[in-house]
C-alpha cells in the first residue's frame, strides 16, 4: 500500500524552524516502521536523521513519535501503524530535538543517574553468587527488561509540567534495585524516592505503561516502590499521607472526605502547608463548590469494609 | 588535542569490562558511537557459559574440550585453557556487580544446555542475557563516573601508530562533526563484528568493521577474516536473532515435510549440535528443495514446550515473533534460515588482549583489543554458543590489566596533531566534494547481496572469485558516489558512508581469506574442497595490507592437550 509519511524536519544549520515534510512509499506487508525510515533515507533523502542500531527492539535507539505516540520504530510494522493512508512522524517528547526526529538525551541519563542505578549490596560478596530465590528474581524480572527507550520520559503527563520529575524511566529503574533481595540501601532509596519529584508526584495516568515497548511498564513498578515505602514507614511526605488518607477515607466511609483529605495530606500540624491550602479553600466556598461539611458514608459502606478486610488478609 | 591515559574504542561488555578494570588509579575515556547500552552485546539472548556446575557436575577440562571440538580444531589451546578457568569467577563477579540472572529452585544461577556443550553450562537470564550484563556493567559505569569519562555517539577514524608504538587515535563527534585527536599511552579496541557486510544479518546497523579496518589500515593484519559463523535461527529475510536458547529448551528444526531432519546430520545431539552443523544442514535441506513452501525457510517449532514455559524462559522470542511477523510461537512455528551472526576473526592478540602482528607474536606497544573485533583465537573455526558473552568479559577484563600496567610504566608520546587531523578532514572533504553519479545504496545492496550469495554458508571457488570481482568494481564505483547532506550537524549520512568503505574492504578480506583456504573447517565450508585438510591448513590466516593489495601469511595453531580428531556429534 502508498503509505504518506509525514515527517517533521528540523535543522537549525539551516533554519530555525521545524516543518513537516511529506515522503510517499509504496510499503510492502510485514516492513517495519524503522524500515521504511531507512527506505526513505537511503533512496528519497539522505539528509533524513535519526537514530537506530539493533532492529530487534533491545538497544533502544529509535524511538519516535508516530501519530503523537511514543514507539519503538524497529518494532512495530508500518501498516499496523497507518491512519487513513499516512503516518506522522516526530521526534520524542519531554526532551530537545537536535535535528529532526534525533533528540538530546542527556536529560533523560541526569534522572537515570540520580536514583543511584547500582546495586548497593547488603554485606561483602561471598565466594560464589549471592542466592536469590526465583521468587526474589521475579520482583525485579520486569524492571530488568527496560531498554532505556526514552519512550515512557517521552509521554509522561507530569514531565511536560515538571522538569524535576524523576521521570517514569529513572523510577522503574530504581523499583529494580528497591526491590532487589541483594540490595542493602531499601530504607535509604524509598526515602530518597518519596522527596519532591520522586513516586508521589506520578499522577496515575497509565501513559507510561501504554507507551513501553517491553515488559518493564513503569507506573506498575512505581506503585511497587509506593507500597515498599509505605511497608518501610516512610509516611513523613505529603504522598503518603495523602495516601493513607485517601485509603481510610474509603474504608471507612465508602467514598472521599474532601475536607479532610487535603488537611491529613499536608499534615496538621504542618501550618505553613495548611495555610498554602486556604486560598483554594476559599475560592470553593466563594463559588459554592466545598464539600459538605457532615460526611456521610454510603449505604453499602459494610461492603466497603468487607473488601478491606479481604485484601488485608 | 584530547588527553587520557587509556581510551577504549567500543562500549559492550568487552569494552566497559575493561573500563572497570583501567579506571583505578588512570584517567579513563571509553567511545562509543552509540549510547553505551545500545552496544550490540545487549542483543546477545541466550547465555554467558561457565562451569559452575550448578544443576550437573562439570569442569573447566569439559569445557576446553567441547570448545576446542566445537572450533574444530583451529583454537589456541593455552588461551582456551585460560578462558574457560576464568569463567566461573567472571560470572560470579557479574553477579556480585547487580547482574540479574535466572535462578535454580535454591537461589544459585541457573544453566541451561547449548549447542556443542556436553553439560547445561549456559547461566542466563531468561532469554536476554546480553541485555542484562551490559546493563550491569553500565551500572557500574555510571558509579564510577567521576573516573571514567562517556564519549558517547563519538565516531573513531583511525589509529595513531609511530613505528611499533600506539599513541592514541583519531574522531570525531557526530553530534557536531568536530574532528578530534586524542592522545593516549594506550588504546583498547572492543569495537564489536562486522556482520552487515551481509545481507542476512543478525547484526546491528552498527556492526561495521570500523575497529578491524582502523587497525588494518595501519598496518596491522587481521587473523581468520574468512571464519564467520551463521546461526541458524535468524528470522526469515529479516535475519534478526531467534536465540539458541529456543532449541536448548527443547524447540525442533522442521523441513518443509515437517520432518526433524537433523537426526541426519548430529544424530547424537540433534538440534543441538554447534551452529556451523545445524546451520549447513538447514541449508542443505532448502537447496534440496525441501525448504518450507519451496522457499529458503525452515520452521523452528516451539509448540510442544507450552506456554507456560515459553513465557518462562523465552518471553522475548515470542514477543519479537508476534511484532515482527505476526506469528505466536506458541500456537505456530517460527520461519527462520541461517543469519550471518559473528566473526571468529579479527584483530590478532595475544591472550592477553596485547595486539600482535605477526607469527613470531611482535607487539604494537600501547594497542590492545577485546570481544569480537578481536581473534586471541579462542573460538578457533567456530565458536559455540554463549562462548562469546564470556570472551567479552574474560578477554575486556585481561585487555584493561594490561593496559594498566603498560600505561603505569610509559609516558604519553608526541603526536603530531595537525597531521593526523587533516588526513581525517581531507577524508571527510573528499566525500562532501564528490559529486559523482552513483548512489551509496546500491552499492552496499549488490555487496550484501553477493557476499550473502557467494560468501555464505556454503562456498566454492567460482563464487568467490565473482564476489572478490563484485567487490572490487563496488570499490571503484563508491570513488564515484554522492552525498546529499553536506552539513556538519548530526549527520548520519557521511558515517554510514565511511562505514560502507570499511565494509567494502571487509568484504575483499574476508572473500580472499575463504578463496585461498582450501578445506572446509569449523565456519568455513568449501563445496569443492569438503574435507578437513590438517596437513595443509592446520594454520591460522593473517591478511596484510601491501600496495598489490591483500596478502596473506599464515600462522601455527597452539595445541596443547587434544590433538585434532574427527569431529562428529
Amino acid at each position: 500500500m502508498i503509505i504518506t509519511f509525514k515527517i517533521k524536519r528540523y535543522n537549525p544549520e539551516k533554519q530555525g524552524e521545524a516543518y513537516f515534510e511529506d515522503f510517499k512509499l509504496d510499503v510492502q506487508e510485514d516492513l517495519t516502521l524503522l524500515d521504511c525510515m531507512n527506505e526513505i533515507k537511503w533512496t528519497l533523502d539522505g539528509s533524513l536523521t535519526y537514530r537506530m542500531s539493533c532492529r530487534s527492539a533491545i538497544c533502544g535507539s529509535c524511538a519516535v513519535k508516530a501519530n503523537g505516540h511514543a514507539t519503538l520504530a524497529c518494532q512495530r510494522q508500518a501498516t499496523h501503524l497507518v491512519k487513513g493512508d499516512t503516518i506522522v512522524l516526530e521526534p520524542l517528547g519531554n526532551m530537545k530535538p537536535i535535528k529532526d526526529l534525533a533528540v538530546d538525551f542527556e536529560p533523560f541519563w541526569e534522572k537515570i543517574n540520580k536514583v543511584s542505578p547500582y546495586l548497593q549490596p547488603k554485606q561483602k560478596a561471598p565466594e560464589k553468587e549471592r542466592v536469590q530465590s526465583p521468587e526474589q528474581f521475579s520482583l525485579i524480572d520486569d524492571s530488568s527488561t527496560c531498554i532505556m527507550c526514552g519512550s515512557c520520559h517521552s509521554d509522561c503527563n507530569v514531565l511536560e509540567v515538571d522538569e524535576d520529575f524523576l521521570g517514569p524511566a529513572a523510577l522503574a529503574k530504581a523499583q529494580r534495585f528497591v526491590q532487589d533481595s541483594r540490595d542493602g540501601k531499601t530504607l535509604e532509596r524509598v526515602k530518597n524516592l518519596s522527596k519532591p519529584g520522586g513516586i508521589w508526584d506520578c499522577t496515575h495516568c497509565g501513559e507510561c505503561v501504554e507507551r513501553c515497548p517491553k515488559p518493564a511498564r513503569p507506573f506498575d513498578r512505581i506503585k511497587e516502590i509506593m507500597t515498599v515505602a509505605l511497608e518501610q514507614g516512610v509516611t513523613n511526605n505529603n504522598g503518603a499521607r495523602h495516601a493513607l488518607s485517601f485509603t481510610k477515607s474509603v474504608k471507612s466511609s465508602g467514598r472521599l472526605n474532601e475536607n479532610i483529605i487535603p488537611v491529613e495530606s499536608v499534615g496538621f500540624f504542618n501550618f505553613r502547608g495548611l495555610f498554602d491550602l486556604l486560598p483554594v479553600g476559599l475560592r470553593m466556598l466563594f463559588k459554592g463548590k466545598n464539600p459538605p461539611v457532615f460526611h456521610k458514608s454510603i449505604d453499602e459502606v459494610e461492603d466497603v469494609k468487607r473488601i478491606y478486610m479481604e485484601l488485608d488478609e | 588535542m584530547i588527553k587520557h591515559d587509556v581510551v577504549i574504542v567500543g562500549s559492550g561488555l568487552a569494552g566497559m569490562r575493561a573500563a572497570l578494570e583501567v579506571c583505578e588509579g588512570l584517567d579513563v575515556a571509553i567511545l562509543s558511537k552509540v549510547y553505551p547500552t545500545r552496544s550490540h552485546s545487549g542483543a546477545a539472548q541466550g547465555g554467558i557459559a561457565a562451569s559452575l556446575g550448578n544443576s550437573e557436575s562439570d569442569s573447566w577440562e569439559e569445557h576446553l574440550y567441547d570448545t576446542v571440538k566445537g572450533g574444530d580444531f583451529l583454537n589456541d589451546q593455552d588461551a582456551v585453557e585460560e578462558f574457560v578457568k576464568a569463567a566461573p569467577r567472571v560470572i560470579y563477579e557479574l553477579e556480585h556487580y547487580g547482574c540479574v540472572f535466572s535462578r535454580t529452585p535454591d537461589g544459585k544461577i541457573a544453566q541451561r544446555s547449548f549447542g556443542g556443550h556436553s553439560k547445561p553450562r549456559a547461566c542466563f537470564s531468561a532469554d536476554r542475557t546480553g541485555h542484562a550484563i551490559l546493563h550491569a556493567l553500565h551500572e557500574q559505569l555510571l558509579k564510577r563516573s567521576k573516573s571514567i569519562k562517556i564519549y558517547s555517539e563519538w565516531y573513531m577514524h583511525s589509529l595513531v601508530l609511530d613505528g611499533d608504538r600506539c599513541n592514541g587515535i583519531v574522531v570525531s563527534d557526530i553530534r557536531t562533526g568536530a574532528v578530534e585527536v586524542m592522545q593516549a599511552k594506550a588504546v583498547i579496541f572492543a569495537t564489536g563484528g562486522y556482520g552487515r557486510v551481509f545481507n542476512i544479518t543478525s547484526n546491528a546497523f552498527a556492526s561495521t568493521a570500523d575497529g578491524v579496518m582502523a587497525a588494518f589500515r595501519a598496518g596491522i593484519p587481521l587473523e581468520d577474516a574468512e571464519f564467520v559463523q551463521y546461526h541458524p535461527s535468524g528470522l526469515y529475510r529479516q535475519g534478526i536473532l531467534f536465540s539458541e536458547a529456543a532449541r536448548s529448551e527443547g524447540g525442533y528444526l522442521l523441513n518443509g515435510e515437517g520432518e526433524r531432519f537433523m537426526d541426519k546430520y548430529a544424530p547424537s545431539r540433534m538440534e543441538l549440535a554447534p551452529r556451523d552443523i545445524v546451520a549447513r544442514a538447514e541449508q542443505s535441506e532448502m537447496d534440496a528443495g525441501r525448504g518450507v513452501d519451496g522457499k529458503d525457510i525452515i520452521h523452528l517449532d516451539l509448540r510442544h514446550l507450552g506456554e507456560a514455559r515459553i513465557m518462562e524462559r523465552l518471553p522475548q522470542i515470542r514477543q519479537l515473533g508476534i511484532d515482527f511477523i505476526g506469528v505466536d510461537c506458541v500456537k505456530d512455528p517460527l520461519p527462520i534460515q541461517p543469519t550471518a551472526h559473528y566473526s571468529m576473526g579479527g584483530i590478532p592478540t595475544d591472550k592477553f588482549g596485547q595486539v600482535i602482528t605477526d607469527a613470531e607474536g611482535t607487539h604494537v606497544k600501547g594497542f590492545f583489543a577485546a570481544g569480537e573485533c578481536a581473534c586471541v583465537s579462542v573460538h578457533g573455526a567456530n565458536r559455540l554458543g554463549t562462548n562469546s558473552l564470556l570472551e567479552a568479559v574474560v578477554f575486556g577484563e585481561r585487555a584493561g590489566k594490561s593496559a594498566f600496567e603498560y600505561a603505569m610504566k610509559v609516558d604519553h608520546a608526541p603526536v603530531n596533531e595537525s597531521h593526523e587531523k587533516t588526513k581525517v578532514l581531507e577524508q571527510f572533504e573528499g566525500v562532501f566534494q564528490q559529486n559523482g553519479d552513483e548512489s551509496y545504496n546500491d552499492i552496499r545492496n549488490q555487496m550484501k547481496k553477493v557476499m550473502t550469495e557467494n560468501c555464505g554458508v556454503f562456498r566454492e571457488e567460482k563464487q568467490l572469485k565473482t564476489c572478490i570481482e563484485t567487490i572490487e568494481k563496488l570499490q571503484e564505483k563508491f570513488k564515484n558516489g554522492k552525498i546529499t547532506d553536506k552539513g556538519k550537524l548530526f549527520n548520519t549520512e557521511i558515517y554510514e558512508i565511511l562505514e560502507l568503505e570499511n565494509m567494502l574492504a571487509m568484504a575483499e578480506i574476508i572473500a580472499k581469506g575463504a578463496l585461498d583456504r582450501k578445506e572446509s573447517r569449523g565456519g568455513h565450508s568449501r563445496t569443492d574442497y569438503p574435507k578437513r585438510d590438517d596437513e595443509n591448513f592446520l594454520k591460522h590466516s593473517l591478511a596484510y595490507k601491501t600496495d598489490d593489495g591483500i596478502e596473506i601469511k599464515y600462522k601455527p595453531v597452539v595445541i596443547t592437550k587434544h590433538q585434532p580428531a574427527e569431529r562428529t556429534y
